[in-house]
């Protein structure tokens, strides 16, 4: 297989942004892609296209709206559906598409429109990730519920306190602040997390990523391409991926996620690095149990000690791995089909030294885990420059 | 089709089973994987020779939450609570855990399987807790 590199990257401000259509949002994001480059757009070969939902869309086949939009007929077209893994399932048949030797030069692009139906048609159609037979329909199961009970499960065995939880959300509110495509670019304090509105116990406001709206891009070449593209190609060096069961009541635990553990280490072997040579991490911090759980998932820390692990300021800028240093999830925002993508783009951008003020010195190896569903499956990515 | 059952599915006997509350699952006479709810195909080794049996409906919470802020369709229903139980022949299920308040569940408690409509009209199993004996 050929190697691959990320040699242009877009995205757009994420937030509410009632300003612009769902193809208007990709033309963004494509757009400072295609600028961030020195190619013309007629080079691209092939447009792949994440998009969670037909249901917040309001349109069946979504992605042909934003490929008829950034102008990229008759070129093949391919939408990915993974949920809120959907840019990472994006970029990994991305990633296929060139190093088969398919193509030379692929456009990827992840894009969601989520706030233009009511919070709590939001809620209703996210919810239908859940297993709509045995869970969601009957017994109105919500994603932030699936993940409490993940949380009150970590804590109940390792001790982990909501305190915790909330110094998570309290790290990428402060990391947001230095990324102007924030949706809350904001400080909070671990009092105010504690004292948000109760979603789902232990899990309260602070603690649950908000709904955006957003989009962010990526050009894939092949390393011999990118070359002459770029001088500061991106090149992604590991691939992992795994699923698990649609109902989670029939999960083995309810403390990590298999399919992360899974994913990560076979991204680890091919990229063939070991934990220790991760220079930063974009992990999928839904929710703040999320990115605990992420920490021991991916190695990080012993298994337990997730807590302890942001307690220490170990995931801070400046400790042992910086995670989410654009503000995750939870603090720059969901956009369910552009997260995988804008992961990749905060990497690249950080691997060529563009991080601006959340750069994090000298990086090298990164990496982004993004989690569709509750680990139904989980797309684990490893760059080098 | 069946009336009671909420879909279709060739498993829409276990809808009648719980309007007569019993709660019944399917085992793989091949090998001898159970589930419930019921398959009607195994998926460890792709048998569809599968027969019946019924289960206590007890078992003990493995993980629990209380939904504050409910999809649409439960909005009236909010606060609930959300329990995964393991029941005694094995398998686990997600429901409701109803007659009891927020702050008295824990974790590890005994619960049985009760049988009531969900907000559709359909049958469903949901838990409460077992008395202690």
């Amino acid at each position: 297989m050929r190697r691959v590199a990320i040699v242009g990257v877009g995205h757009t401000k994420f937030g509410k942004r009632s300003d612009a259509s769902l193809r208007e949002l990709a033309f963004e994001a494509v757009k400072s892609a295609i600028e961030d480059t020195q190619i013309s757009l007629n080079e691209v070969e092939a447009s792949i296209v994440g998009i969670a939902s037909d249901e917040l869309a309001d349109q069946l086949l979504p992605a042909t709206p934003v490929a008829d939009y950034v102008g990229m007929n008759p070129k093949p077209n391919i939408r990915v559906e993974a949920a809120c893994a959907t840019g990472g399932a994006a970029l990994r048949t991305g990633w296929m598409a060139v190093a088969s030797g398919l193509h030379d030069l692929v456009l990827v692009c992840g894009v969601e429109k989520m706030t233009e139906v009511p919070t709590a048609r939001a809620i209703e159609i996210m919810g239908m990730g859940g297993d709509v037979q045995w869970e969601f329909k009957p017994f109105g199961t919500t994603f932030p519920g699936y993940y409490a009970m993940y949380a009150d499960a970590h804590m109940r065995r390792y001790g982990t306190t909501e305190r915790q939880l909330a110094l998570v959300s309290v790290k990428n509110h402060r990391n947001a602040t230095k990324n102007p495509y924030a949706h809350f670019p904001k400080e909070i304090s671990v009092e105010d997390v504690l004292k948000s509105k109760p979603i789902a116990y232990p899990l309260k406001l602070y603690d649950c990523c908000p709904i955006s709206d957003g989009a962010a891009a990526v050009l894939l070449a092949s390393g011999e391409r990118a070359k002459r593209i770029t001088d500061t190609p991106v090149y992604i060096a590991g691939l992992g991926c795994a699923s698990d069961s649609m109902a989670v009541f029939d999960r083995s635990d309810f403390t990590s996620i298999k399919s992360a553990i899974l994913a990560s280490k076979q991204a680890y072997k091919m990229a063939k690095i070991e934990v220790g040579d991760i220079d930063l991490a974009e992990v999928h911090d839904c929710f703040s149990i999320a990115e605990i759980m992420a920490y021991e998932d991916l190695g990080f820390c012993e298994k337990g000690k997730g807590g302890k692990f942001i307690e220490e300021g170990q995931s801070e800028m400046g400790g042992k791995i910086p995670v989410n240093v654009d503000g995750g999830l939870l603090a720059k925002g969901h956009p369910l089909g552009a997260t995988g993508i804008s992961q990749a783009v905060e990497i690249t951008k950080q691997l060529r030294g563009e991080g601006g003020l959340r750069q994090v010195a000298g990086a090298e190896v990164a990496l982004s885990h993004n989690v569709g569903g509750t680990g139904h499956f989980v797309y684990v990515h490893v760059y080098r420059r | 089709m069946n009336d009671v059952s909420p879909f279709q599915t060739k498993v829409a006997w276990f809808f009648e089973e719980l309007k007569n509350k019993k709660l019944v699952g399917t085992r793989c006479k091949k090998c001898k994987a159970v589930y419930c709810p019921p398959r009607a195909d195994c998926s460890k080794c792709y048998s569809s020779d599968m027969e019946r049996f019924q289960l206590s409906g007890k078992g003990a919470i493995l993980a629990y939450t209380v939904i504050y802020v409910a999809p649409e369709s439960f909005s009236r229903l909010a606060p609930y609570i959300l329990v995964i139980a393991k029941l005694d022949e094995g398998p686990k299920l997600l429901s409701h855990l109803v007659g009891v308040k927020p702050e008295d569940v824990k974790v590890g408690m005994r619960v049985e399987a009760v049988f009531e409509p969900t907000p559709d009209g359909s049958i469903y199993y949901k838990f409460k807790l077992l008395k202690q004996s």
